[in-house]
């Protein structure tokens, strides 16, 4: 048991760490953009731009609350 | 030019690990004696390359491309962002930067409580440290270049391995010979500079990979990478402008 947790607390401190808003914007981003693709196929050039502008927007977001701690 | 970036990524990340790595080691076999430290360190090397022979073939020959390509580059891209951000706000100075110095000292006073088992045997306290934090570390290592690897080629992911894996090598072996001329922990290697480039190195990629597998079509095809690391440039440099001027104007009001 205890080893499984630490399996599992190490995975969650390599992916999430002190940031979750970071990995879960990254996965809601990730579903977001197979969703339009899905529903409309013709917009798959765009959705990159949308994939780099939500990761820009995450990390400032994400930097901003961690600055505003201090 | 994506083998260039590939073996690039993969040995800058590894360089990384891999110092981490050689600071438990020296701290270890320095106060523990170097047999059971070397000999824990190379089973937990061992033991990493049967699990990267293993997971890369199986991710190589029985997962989609595309999946794989979604779940990988999902996971670069977190950890590259994770990675990032640290690193941002440590250029920034609103977090300590990581000091190997203070670790070495501290893992030497800690190792030092407990006296060797005696001579001619394995001493385990050594052994089971020093297989520990390779074993770790090493993880991080066979997680970059099994997924930098399998997921770079469409169709023919072992060259990709085989690329990551000469990446992680060619780190090994200068991380190797800095360690065997220095033989104490390279806190003057600019950690941070280095953890910045890995940073937006992963983003890049892991947006690239990801994206791909989520359904986007890339412009400029692999080309697009240069374009995401050097928009990622941008905004992190800005970042590290903007919140250095933040804090210094905190601490002017205060």
């Amino acid at each position: 048991m205890k080893v499984l947790y630490s399996f599992g607390a190490f995975w969650w401190d390599f992916l999430v760490g002190d940031a979750w808003e970071v990995a879960a914007g990254v996965v809601a981003t990730l579903a977001a953009v197979m969703l339009l693709v899905t529903v409309a196929p013709t917009a798959a050039e765009l959705t990159g731009l949308l994939v780099v502008l939500a990761v820009v927007v995450l990390m400032g977001a994400s930097l901003a609350r961690e600055a505003s701690r201090h | 030019m994506s083998t260039f970036f590939l073996f690039s990524a993969a040995f800058l990340a590894c360089v990384v690990e891999m110092v981490e790595a050689l600071t438990i080691i020296l701290a270890t076999g320095i106060t523990r004696g170097w047999r059971s430290t070397l000999i824990g360190a190379s089973l937990a090397a061992l033991l990493l390359a049967v699990i990267i022979a293993l997971f890369g073939a199986t991710t190589a020959t029985l997962i989609p491309i595309e999946f794989l390509r979604l779940v990988v580059g999902g996971f670069l891209l977190i950890f590259g962002l994770q990675w990032l951000r640290k690193a941002i706000l440590r250029a920034s100075g609103l977090k300590a930067l990581h000091d190997e110095e203070l670790i070495f000292s501290k893992q030497l006073s800690t190792l030092g409580k407990v006296s060797p088992s005696g001579q001619g045997v394995i001493d385990w306290v050594g052994f089971t440290v020093s297989f520990k934090g390779v074993f770790l570390e090493g993880l991080e290592v066979a997680f970059i270049v099994v997924t930098f690897g399998a997921s770079s080629t469409a169709g023919a992911g072992v060259d990709g391995v085989m690329v990551a894996s000469a990446g992680a090598l060619a780190a090994f072996v200068l991380v190797a010979i800095v360690g065997l001329l220095v033989h104490r922990p390279l806190a003057q290697v600019p950690e941070n500079t280095m953890k910045f480039a890995v940073g937006l190195m992963l983003a890049a990629f892991g947006t690239f990979w990801a994206g791909e597998g989520a359904g986007v079509e890339w412009p400029l095809a692999d080309a697009t990478i240069l374009v995401l690391l050097a928009v990622y440039s941008v905004f992190a440099f800005a970042a590290v402008a903007l919140l250095k001027r933040s804090a210094q104007r905190s601490l002017a009001t205060a």
